[in-house]
């Protein structure tokens, strides 16, 4: 398991390719790749928005991160796991998470990887001031409800 | 006892400040380390708590020395 939170913008893909050249472990004994890349949009609740900053509370997101691939890890059968999160200032396009999760069958890869957005989005103290085009600041002050699958 | 109280997002500018260090003598929750912390000002809606980076509800006791932190619901990803 590797969770990174960042303060420079990433290359999600890079990102994928480093973590699969370094794990050795790995080789040959996955059959699926799950990933999974939120990227920043240009609107949200009917605004045009031109760009964020993401605070968090280091420490504690890393260990509610840690504890949310451990839960999965328990519940499906997967084989790593890659989280990395962007902090700071971000704009429109730029990726702000990726999740990559790797396992031998597709199911629990796919399982997984929702899994993980869901909680991250419900449980790790991430939070999002948006700046609108009208240069009005202002707090997202909503997310998702969290994993709505069978497990 | 001492402990430090965190504030972060909204709440934090709302507040104006960041943290707080708090002493105190008999063992208190997380809701009177607010109300010690805040001068008896109600705590705003939906506010989460977390105490040494665990979510705990308010009425959890702390321990010297640890980390108590208040935040608006998360919004990351």
């Amino acid at each position: 398991m590797q969770i990174k939170i960042i303060e420079t913008s990433f290359d999600p893909w890079k990102e994928i390719q480093e973590f699969q050249a370094s794990a050795d472990d790995m080789r040959g004994k996955y059959g699926a790749t799950s990933i999974f890349v939120g990227t920043m949009r240009d609107f949200n609740e009917g605004d045009n928005v031109k760009g964020m900053t993401l605070e968090h509370y280091p420490g504690m997101t890393e260990s509610q991160l840690g504890k949310i691939v451990s839960e999965a890890i328990q519940k499906w059968n997967i084989i790593d796991v890659l989280i990395v999160h962007r902090v700071g200032d971000v704009f429109p396009d730029d990726p702000i998470v990726l999740v990559a999760v790797w396992s031998s069958h597709r199911g629990d890869a796919f399982d997984v990887s929702r899994y993980i957005m869901e909680a991250l989005k419900s449980k790790a103290p991430f939070w999002k001031k948006e700046i609108l085009q009208s240069d009005t600041i202002r707090w997202v002050d909503k997310n998702t409800d969290g994993y709505k699958g069978n497990k | 006892m001492s402990i430090k109280v965190r504030y972060f997002a909204s709440l934090k500018e709302s507040l104006g400040r960041s943290e707080d260090e708090l002493e105190f003598i008999n063992t208190i929750s997380v809701i009177e380390a607010w109300q010690l912390a805040n001068k008896n000002k109600p705590l705003p809606d939906n506010i989460l708590a977390a105490v040494n980076m665990e979510y705990v509800a308010l009425d959890c006791l702390v321990n010297n020395g640890d980390e108590v932190a208040f935040f608006p619901p998360v919004t990351g990803g």
